[in-house]
This record gives structure tokens, sequence and C-alpha cells, in this order.
């Protein structure tokens, strides 16, 4: 099955407007996410994991490598708690074998939020001139794995139903960060 | 040195039905002859995740006692793990690590600088609330009691020698069925 729900529509350029980190986190506490564990990202760092640290809660779990994040939204998921992975896209690279095995192949919802490092803010990430970002998303077809392109304030809505589904459905989900949030 | 099983024995009389058991590779083949239950969480991928799960369930039942029985050459794939878990700091996780120097489940070979290697050191580095080292088996018996009640995050290094021949079907690990158990059991308690 294809798998890439509610992405962006085929045009080569994104919309260009505004992303708000307060947004994300509105849309992450509307999901019921309990835990965020993250690798620190300088995409995400200042609109997203900073204030998510300073909230408190969701509880934030700082982890060395993403693929311990992999393992522990898996226990967590196994105690019916949701997760947020919060990441790069160069730890989720790193991380391909926990999340083709625990993820995909164990059919678990891992939801990872990841930030694309780099990325042109006005090209979609396939049309990235950076080869490790514009990888991400045929990797993922490949892997049979659902993501979304997060590039501004009207995209934020569908990180809510991304998260009920890959939780109502058992399987991972991806939100692609295309550009940095702003902190407030 | 502890025969890898015989370890095990002592420890399983000391786990409840309350407690989840989160068993790697060689350990898990003997843990769940052992004591077989669907508490025994044995779906953790590869390259040494299983601590790494057994966090996420000791924050999502902390009222439950989640025991890991790593293996060394695992325990190495995730050293990071040990400052994760030190950070949380889940005082009902207990981390043994069963160390045989060999990456056993994939030959034998020799993990790297065997012999050399200090894991409760590790442990006490990253910031561990307690760590133990274990390689007589009456010592262990004696004593494993009070380290299952000390509060966790706690290690506890196991000098073992292989169990025996093994009979690996890692379907008893992997398969459906046995996630589906054990997605089951915890759910339902």
């Amino acid at each position: 099955m294809h798998a890439r729900v509610g992405a962006n529509d085929g045009s080569a350029a994104v919309q260009a407007g505004g992303l708000r980190g307060s947004s994300i986190i509105r849309e992450i506490l509307a999901s019921n996410i309990e835990f965020v564990v993250s690798v620190p990202d300088i995409t995400t760092s200042e609109g997203l994991l900073r204030p998510l640290a300073q909230a408190g809660s969701p509880k934030l779990i700082r982890i060395c490598k993403e693929d311990e994040g992999v393992g522990i939204c898996a226990g967590l998921a196994h105690c019916n708690k949701r997760a947020l992975l919060l990441i790069q896209q160069t730890g989720m690279l790193d991380s391909i074998n926990a999340i083709r095995g625990v993820a995909v192949e164990y059919a678990l919802p891992i939801c990872m939020m990841v930030g694309l490092l780099e990325k042109e803010p006005d090209l979609r990430p396939r049309e990235s001139k950076r080869y490790g970002v514009r990888i991400v998303e045929p990797i993922l077809d490949a892997m049979g794995i659902a993501y979304h392109e997060i590039e501004d304030d009207a995209d934020v809505s569908k990180i809510r139903p991304a998260i009920d589904d890959a939780y109502a459905a058992s399987r991972p989900v991806v939100l692609l960060i295309g550009r940095r949030p702003t902190a407030s | 040195m502890m025969k890898a099983d015989d370890c095990l024995r002592v420890l399983a009389r000391h786990v409840t039905d309350q407690d989840i058991i989160v068993p790697v590779y060689t350990s898990a083949f003997d843990w769940i002859a052992i004591r077989p239950h669907p508490l025994n969480y044995l779906a953790h991928g590869a390259m040494g995740l299983a601590s790494s799960h057994a966090l996420g369930l000791a924050l999502g039942r902390p009222d439950r006692r989640v025991i890991v029985i790593d293996g060394d050459g695992s325990l190495l794939m995730n050293l990071g793990s040990l400052v994760s878990i030190a950070e949380a700091a889940p005082r009902n996780l207990i981390h043994f690590v069963c160390e045989n120097g060999t990456y056993e489940a994939n030959g034998g070979h020799p993990i790297p600088n065997r012999g050399h290697v200090d894991f409760p050191g590790f442990a006490q580095s990253a910031g561990y609330r307690s760590t133990h080292a274990f390689s007589d088996l009456r010592v262990f018996e004696q004593q494993v009691g009070a380290v299952l009640a000390e509060a966790g995050p706690v290690f506890a290094s196991l000098k073992v020698t292989p169990s025996g021949p093994q009979t690996r079907d890692y379907s008893l690990l992997h398969g459906p069925a046995v996630r589906a158990a054990t997605r089951a059991a915890l759910l339902a308690t």
C-alpha cells in the first residue's frame, strides 16, 4: 500500500508561510502525547524542543541516539501511552533498522517528528538540492511508512489525525518538519 | 563463573507474576524454558535495544517492576541507553547483563576487548543508583532478593558460561502470536 497519506500536492514550490512552534505544540497536546523522546535537532531546537523542555508536559525523555527512542516508544506503546520521537532526519536514517524491525515489522505506532536539516524552505523535500533531504521520502515510500510534510501553519492540522491514525491502525508515521518553526 | 541457566533459575524464584521481564537472545531462550509467562517481553528487535524498550515499559508502567536480562554484546551496541536510563531514573527498572564475553547468538565470536570491559563501571559512571557484579552462584542466590528490592535503576552483571546447546526458534521471540500475547497481558493488567 502506498503510504504517502495527506502529503502536499504535486506542486514544486511549497507555500511560503510561517510555521509556529506553538501551533505544532498545540497539536501535539491535542493528540494526547504524554512523552516526547528526543535527540536535539537544529531545525526544531528553538521552536519545539526548547519550549517543550520548559513546559514539562508532555514529559521529555532525553536520549543519546535515535534508535533508543524507537525502543522507548515501543515500550510505551505496549503500555497504551502515546509518545512522539522528535529527531533529525540524519538520526532517522541512522535508525532505519530499528524502524524496520520494531515499527514496521512489529506494526507498532511509532510516531516520529523529523526535522529536515538544511532543507530549502521553498522546495519540497524530494526536490531539495541536499542529497540527505532528497532521499528521505523515497526511503519512507520503500519502507511503506506514512509521512506528512509540515511546512507552514496550514499543515499542522495534519498532525493530530496522523497520530490518531498511527495508534488506531498500529503503524508508524513520520511528520517531516521542513522549516524552522518560530519559537512563539 | 555461573552457568547461565542455573543463574536464571535462581532469578526466576524471585520474580513475581506482576513483573515484566525483558530477556535478550540466548538468555531469552533459556528464560522462556525456565519461566514461560505472557509478561515476558521478547520482541525488541535487534542491535541491543532491549534496555530501551525496558525504559519505555518502566516509564509506562511505574506500578510494575521491569527486569531486563541483557547480553554484554547487546549492551555494547546500545551503551548510550545506560545514560538515558540514568537520567530518566525509573525506580522500577533492574538491568541484569549476562556477561559471557561473546556474541553467542551469532557464532560465539568474542566481544571487543573481552575480559577488560567493566560493565558495572559503565553503569556506575552513567549514573545508575546502584551496581553489582556476581560470579558465584551461591552469592547471587543470597543477594538477588535484596538487589531486586532496591530502588532503580539498578545494574547487575552476571558472569556466566553457556547453558549448553539451544534450539533457537526465533518465532518464539518475534512471532505475531507472542507479541500479541504480551501486548494483551500488559493492557489487561
